[in-house]
């Protein structure tokens, strides 16, 4: 078998990786923050999880549909030594060639520190060595774990799932907790979780997994099959509402801010989602809406605003920001929603580009403030109090109610005539048309929808931030937003959901730092390359939507029928007929 | 709907012919710009325009054989500009830039030139080759997602500053008296340049089997594959001679505007898009031309129409109206001026 070549080649993919990763800076950025102190260091997390998945994949061959991959430890560890040897050997390479030259000039953060840490403190000649050996170990580790058996795998993964976890969120751990005796146990003085307290979790976890294994899936199989009104499917409603809810409760004011700005992208997720995931249109210029809405609220509400200065309440300005919204949606989709389907992706893009520039030149100064942006937005009057962004906690069941009813919308509208018009559109155009539907109808309605929530949103983030700049709309946001539907999953709701609670909470959002600030500089080479590696490996995203799914994955449907029908040639038109 | 769009025609229609009226009435009352001032902004929106055509003909080509946009190609450009850099101001550093200054301008070239292709083979390679059967938007997001990769995988590794070229050696930066017009030495490089690309292209293209080839498969990808034609191989020679165009433009680009950062490549990018459509995408004069026009437009336009319009400081709203310009064309002429019908797959 061509094992070793196959070795040699993932190995070295990840070398690449790993001197990536250095080269940016990140293994030495990620290395202020102590894991398990004192000896795991984030960045070691990084530099050396790449040789311990790449020994996994080592482990388990070149992927090949028709077999289950051989579990054996003794030739997995073997296969990832291999590889992770090949990774470290050229990540050395790298750390030798940047000890040997003087890069700075160009690549700033090729520097000593990045030498220092990449070889452990050893300097050059020994510590390439450490580094190559270490990486091989790690590259073992993992393609050993690949040969155990499945409760061992799961043991492990939720093991190292909770103490990473626990090590990463210490802050919100520590919020949560509050109890100064049981977190000085956990956690060390200096940040980093004790060791032994590092291994108690491991082994908690490990247990539970033992303990518990399968009965979740069983659970959720039976709130699933259970009948619509039973006692246990609403049972499972009010426990996830709770879950939801309770972060509220015991969270402090960092995570509040947190949480405001999930449900800001959540919002504006459903509101893509339409566009993106139900009617298949690929609108980049999805944040121009968002800015509609907060600029057109600030006009309208701020006694500050320029010439056009009417004071409105929120409320009475809602409606007209809306309409404006539906009107610019119209104006750009009119022209461009008879044309093929990746020309509104470039038009959309520059609208948003044109907006913001307008927002910003000296023309509109008068009206939008410019650069200065407009201030003093009033809150939402609400029953004799103010919704802002003075009182979080309330702002976000003020914002959690109408994430709710964008979600009612959307769950309503894919299951209405329209919804499945846009299914149709989406998976065949010429046969939708053919049908009678009216496709640049159906498509301006998703387009406008769409530009409607957005606008909606920011009119939301308006009143919630109270002065406004054109930074807060830059072309980041419309891409941030896709990534955000796009992992949780296209046509989705709570995949939508779950990729913004993911992403804005935990990696960040266009401006604001999730749990995990280390991220923040390198969050947005995340999201790209989380973009390209859903794309490419599980286009459906993480909760997906069945339809969809089932839509991308036409091809190996069709194959795995004529596979079951015995995999005849000619078999095949009875399958699809089938399908 | 017809008439929604009729309303935006002619309200678009309007607002020009009142714009360019009003800016000759400022013109004849002695106002703005004199004929020299305006000369020189032709000259230098032409120069800008050449190479967004270079950069067009990449999105023209992919297009015209894969049939989605690469977005990542305004990254694969700023690639080689970035790469570039490196070369000429090691060159520079040594005194060869000042020295030779054809013979550096010529190196810096290749290796921008091969720098961008290499990044647009990798790109294909990795990302887009496993796609080519997907639903349409798929490679759509992807490119999205490469050009962010790229982006910011360059903002780490070159920090995130932005980094000034040395200056145009000296023979470049002094200006050439071409039929009695002054015009600077870059921008007559960045003409020849240009155009000496655009004849090799078209040599590549019409005169040689790889470029025939290449034609075959964007006519049809099954037949081509039928009649012996190595389809993968074309695709990459597609986007290796793409990102080739875009390494010289990412030099040029440099050349004239002196600064370079990760973010260079995507206002060009989008605009270089725009010409490609102007032009009607997948036709490489179209791009060409598309670039040239797109450039006037909006190095011209802001001052003809907008300033006509009584709308303070123009020059702000350039890329706005370039940007209007993609609207103007999909609004009047959406198959771009070279461009063939728009048949009925391609509406999709």
């Amino acid at each position: 078998m061509s094992n070793f070549a196959f070795n040699r080649r993932v190995g070295l993919i990840a070398g690449i990786a790993m001197s990536f990763t250095a080269g940016i800076g990140m293994i030495e950025n990620f290395n202020k923050r102590v894991l398990i102190d004192p000896f795991l260091l984030m960045g070691y997390v990084v530099l050396l999880g790449i040789p311990i998945m790449v020994g996994v994949l080592a482990a388990r061959g070149e992927p090949n549909p028709l077999e289950e991959p051989v579990r054996d430890s003794r030739a997995g560890a073997i296969a990832g030594l291999i590889a992770g040897l090949f990774a470290g050997l050229l990540t050395s390479a790298f750390v030798l060639v940047v000890d040997s030259f003087e890069m700075t000039e160009f690549f700033p953060n090729m520097r000593p520190a990045m030498v220092d840490i990449t070889t452990f403190g050893f300097g050059v000649p020994i510590g390439l060595l450490v580094l190559t050996l270490a990486s091989g170990m790690a590259g073992a580790l993992g393609g050993f774990i690949f040969g155990r058996s499945e409760s061992v795998r799961r043991g492990i993964a939720q093991a190292s799932v909770w103490v990473l976890g626990f090590a990463l969120f210490e802050g919100v751990v520590n919020d949560v907790l509050e109890i100064d005796p049981l977190l000085d146990v956990i956690y060390a003085l200096n940040g980093g979780l004790q060791p032994w307290s590092a291994m108690a979790i491991g082994a908690l976890a490990w247990w539970v997994s033992g303990r518990f294994r399968g009965r979740s899936r069983a659970l959720v199989e039976k709130v699933q099959s259970a009948d619509r009104w039973s006692g246990i499917r609403w049972g499972a409603y009010a426990f996830a509402g709770i879950a939801l809810l309770f972060p509220l409760f015991v969270l402090g004011g960092i995570v509040n801010e947190l949480l405001i700005n999930v449900m800001f992208f959540v919002l504006l997720g459903l509101g893509l989602n339409i566009v993106v995931g139900y009617a298949g249109l690929l609108d980049l210029g999805y944040v121009a809406f968002f800015a509609v809405g907060a600029y057109g609220t600030a006009v309208l509400t701020s006694p500050l605003s320029g010439v056009i200065n009417p004071e409105l309440t929120w409320w009475v300005a809602l409606p007209i920001v809306l309409a404006l919204a539906a009107i610019a949606g119209l104006l750009v989709g009119t022209p461009v929603l008879r044309m093929r389907g990746d020309y509104l992706a470039i038009v959309t893009l520059g609208f948003g580009e044109i907006v913001r520039i307008l927002l910003l030149s000296d023309w509109l100064t008068p009206i939008f403030g410019g650069a200065q942006g407009v201030r003093q937005i009033p809150g939402i009057p609400f029953f004799g109090t103010e919704i802002s962004g003075i009182d979080p906690q309330f702002f976000i069941y003020f914002t959690m109610f109408f994430v709710a009813l964008a979600g009612y919308i959307s769950y309503r509208a894919e299951r209405s005539r329209v919804g499945r018009s846009w299914a149709a559109m989406r998976e065949d155009e010429d046969v939708a048309e053919a049908t009678g539907i009216s496709t640049i109808q159906a498509k301006l309605l998703a387009f406008v929808t769409g530009a409607i929530v957005a606008s909606f949103a920011g009119s939301l983030f308006a009143a919630k931030v109270g002065v406004i700049f054109t930074n807060s709309f830059d072309v980041l946001v419309s891409i941030i937003i896709l990534v955000v539907v796009i992992v949780g999953g296209m046509g989705s709701i709570p995949g939508v959901a779950l990729g913004a609670f993911v992403l804005i909470g935990i990696l960040g959002g266009p401006k604001s730092q999730g749990l995990l600030a280390e991220f923040a500089q390198y969050k947005l080479l995340i999201y790209g390359a989380l973009l390209v590696f859903m794309m490419l490996k599980r286009p459906e995203g993480l909760l997906p939507s069945v339809r969809r799914s089932r839509e991308l994955h036409l091809d190996e449907l069709e194959q795995d029928a004529w596979l079951e029908k015995g995999g005849e040639f000619g078999a095949d038109e009875s399958a699809e007929a089938k399908t | 709907m017809d008439g929604f769009l009729w309303f935006i025609r002619i309200s678009a229609l309007i607002t020009i012919v009142v714009g360019i009226t009003g800016s000759i009435q400022n013109l004849m009352a002695g106002e703005g710009l004199s004929a020299v001032q305006w000369r020189d902004l032709v000259i230098s929106s032409t120069t800008t325009g050449l190479m967004y055509g270079l950069i067009a003909l990449g999105y023209s080509m992919v297009y015209g054989v894969l049939g989605f946009i690469n977005f990542a190609h305004g990254e694969v450009f700023m690639a080689g500009s970035m790469v570039g850099f490196i070369a000429a101001t090691l060159l520079f550093e040594n005194g060869f830039w000042d020295a030779n200054p054809f013979a550096s301008v010529l190196f810096v070239l290749v290796i921008s030139m091969i720098t961008s292709t290499t990044v647009a083979v990798l790109v294909e390679r990795i990302a887009y080759k496993r796609l080519r059967n997907s639903p349409r938007l798929i490679p759509l997001i992807t490119s999205i997602g490469v050009s962010f990769f790229l982006q910011y995988a360059f903002a780490g590794l070159f920090g995130v500053a932005s980094q000034s070229y040395p200056p145009a050696p000296g023979a470049l930066s002094e200006d050439v008296i071409i039929f009695g017009v002054p015009v600077q030495g870059t921008r007559v490089l960045v003409f020849v340049v240009a155009m000496v690309s655009m004849v090799g292209l078209w040599y590549f293209v019409t005169r040689t089997k790889s470029g025939r080839a290449m034609r075959a498969v964007a006519e049809d990808k099954e037949i081509a594959g039928l009649m012996g034609i190595d389809v993968d191989r074309t695709i990459v020679v597609t986007f290796a001679v793409g990102g080739a165009m875009a390494g010289v433009a990412g030099l040029l680009w440099a050349l004239l505007f002196r600064v370079v950062d990760f973010q260079t490549g995507f206002l060009p990018g989008l605009k270089a898009f725009t010409a490609a459509v102007l032009g009607g995408i997948g036709n490489l004069p179209g791009a060409m031309l598309g670039g040239v026009l797109l450039g006037l437009f909006e190095g011209v336009g802001p001052l003809l129409v907008l300033d006509g319009l009584g709308i303070p400081a123009v020059s702000q709203l350039k890329d706005a109206v370039a940007f209007a310009a993609l609207f103007l064309v999909l609004i009047f002429r959406p198959s771009g001026l070279l461009g063939e019908r728009v048949g009925s797959e391609d509406r999709a």
